[in-house]
């Protein structure tokens, strides 16, 4: 078993004169998920392209499970499966028949094919409806069944790109716990590509973020958050007065404060006690119902690394 | 790389014939296509037809029309509709996913025009009964299998060839019925003419030694056909594809 399950090196492409991945060096460890983030047109799908073999890179390397991109692309394509930017789904095909005819492309033997089916059907809550054509199902229904057909052949490494992409935040949450099931239960490496953060928060072991085709960091969520987001409290009451806000402001430890809707959220510069503020604001006769000591969320460090850049 | 060939093909098949909640109407459309071929024209042209030279142009443009209709479906349709991007991130070979489709709508043309060509002569002997079976000179038969196998492919081919470059399936469609109705110019002018001269025409083709130039038009469609395939097989590559 190969150290890694992607590894790139300096990997570019280029299209003309726009370069779409930009000497990406990554390295993603079998087993883990890992969340590629970026905005629209960051780079993300072509970086999946070039890791599936299907586009040529410009310069740079990359090797998936241990075979070089350019010259064992099919050896890494019969090792993977992949839900592409678009579902892939055969409309005029019931669900049952999209994953029977995935199914005889791997080569998976008649009984093992209709088992795989039933089981991963099954656990997606799509058994019942299987022979219905999959064109008239929802966009979320269509997700599930092509999350069930890139794992159908039990692969070593699943590219899910975007998975939850104009689905509704029931739709989403539901994909996400499914995809959380199945990483754990298959034990397979996914690397998943987002501009959803609590999605990437959620599912993610490992995550790199990139923006205009470059990495620009790379790490566990908290990695990020540590290294991006700064500690803050947020405090829910009323009363606070603005003789009590300039005294925090004045503070060396604190960096900006936010006063709005009874609720109060004060930045630090690093971690800090909130024992004396608490005390300063009851001092100066502001009523206090909920203290909480929080981090910066993903989405914020993400966004400060953006600002970054 | 057989068995892949094989899955394409039966996936594009069912796909073609029993398309789930089009599947009534595609049937429909079928019966159709093979009761006016089967059974409504030779009831019309009789013993007469069978034995006619005719029958050549008559059951080679056949899958033309049916291959022509299905092509540009089953390639610039199938990236239209974004399936195509998945199918190549599969273990499957550029060429095995070439050579599926294109089975596959050969099989659909031909497959349909052999239904037909059974049917006529079906429909001929019960009609017409003589006494003894009708068949088709086995020499026209051979020529009438072959040539319309390898418009099926021509026909196959060229779709291929316009799929790779057009936009949409509806505009490699239209191409496609241009190009048909440009060749069937001659055919339709054919029908205008007075008795007289399509009875010279006869005459002049008799003196021609048909057989040479059946020959002729077989070998020519057999390297034209290769000339397409090798087209295609040069453009459906997988980095080209991804990259269009």
């Amino acid at each position: 078993m190969t150290p890694y399950a992607i590894r790139t090196t300096q990997l570019t492409r280029d299209f003309a004169a726009v370069r779409a991945v930009d000497n990406i060096s990554l390295e993603v460890a079998p087993g883990t998920v890992f969340g590629f983030l970026g905005p629209n047109g960051a780079g993300k799908t072509t970086t999946i392209r070039l890791l599936l073999g299907l586009l040529e890179p410009t310069s740079g390397q990359a090797e998936v499970l241990g075979f070089n991109v350019r010259t064992h692309a099919d050896e890494i394509r019969a090792r993977c499966g992949a839900l592409l930017e678009h579902n892939g789904i055969y409309e005029r095909l019931s669900a049952y028949q999209n994953l029977d005819f995935y199914a005889k492309v791997w080569h998976l033997p008649t009984a093992e094919r209709q088992a795989r089916i039933k089981e991963l059907l099954t656990s997606l809550d799509l058994w019942e409806r299987r022979d219905e054509p999959a064109g008239k199902w929802s966009r979320g229904m269509k997700q599930k069944l092509a999350v069930a057909r890139a794992l159908l052949h039990r692969p070593a490494l699943v590219f899910l790109d975007e998975p939850t992409a104009g689905l509704d935040p029931i739709a989403s949450a539901a994909l996400r716990d499914d995809l959380a099931n199945l990483a754990q239960r298959e034990g397979v490496t996914i690397f998943l590509t987002t501009h959803n953060l609590a999605e990437a928060e959620k599912l993610c072991a490992q995550v790199g973020v990139i923006r205009q085709g470059k990495l620009i960091a790379t790490g566990s969520p908290e990695q990020l958050r540590r290294a991006t987001g700064k500690p803050r409290l947020e405090i829910s009451g009323s009363g606070f007065s603005e003789q009590a806000l300039g005294a925090i402001r004045a503070l060396p430890t604190v960096s900006a404060i936010h006063n709005g809707n009874g609720s109060l959220i004060i930045e630090f510069h690093q971690p800090a006690s909130s024992a004396p503020i608490v005390s300063l604001l009851v001092n100066s006769g502001a009523q206090i119902e909920e203290v909480r000591k929080g981090k910066a969320d993903l989405e914020q460090a993400f966004l400060a690394l953006l600002e970054q850049e | 790389m057989f068995t892949d060939i094989l899955t394409i093909l039966q996936k594009e098949l069912t796909e073609l014939l029993f398309q789930r909640g089009q599947g009534r109407s595609t049937s429909i459309r079928l019966l159709i296509f093979v009761g006016v071929f089967g059974i409504l024209l030779p009831l019309q042209n009789g013993i007469e037809g069978v034995q006619s030279p005719i029958n050549l142009a008559f059951w080679a443009w056949i899958p033309y029309l049916l291959v022509s209709g299905v092509t540009a479906d089953t390639f610039a349709g199938e990236r239209e509709r974004h399936t195509l991007e998945t199918l190549l991130a599969s273990r499957l070979s550029d060429r095995a996913i070439l050579f599926g489709k294109l089975a596959a709508v050969v099989a659909y043309g031909w497959g349909i025009t052999l239904a037909a060509i059974v049917l006529s002569l079906v429909t001929v002997n019960i009609a017409y009964w003589q006494g003894t079976l009708t068949l088709y000179p086995a020499d026209l038969f051979a020529v009438i299998l072959a040539l319309s196998l390898l418009i099926a492919v021509f026909a196959a081919g060229l779709g291929i060839a316009i799929s790779l470059r057009a936009a949409t399936a509806r505009a490699a469609q239209q191409t496609m019925s241009i190009i048909m109705f440009v060749m069937l110019i001659p055919l339709f002018a054919l029908s205008f003419l007075p008795r007289e001269i399509l009875a010279r025409l006869d005459v002049f083709l008799d003196g021609l030694n048909p057989p040479q130039i059946i020959a002729a038009l077989l070998v020519f469609l057999l390297v034209f056909d290769g000339g397409l395939l090798a087209y295609a097989l040069r453009h459906f590559q997988r980095a080209k594809l991804v990259s269009d």
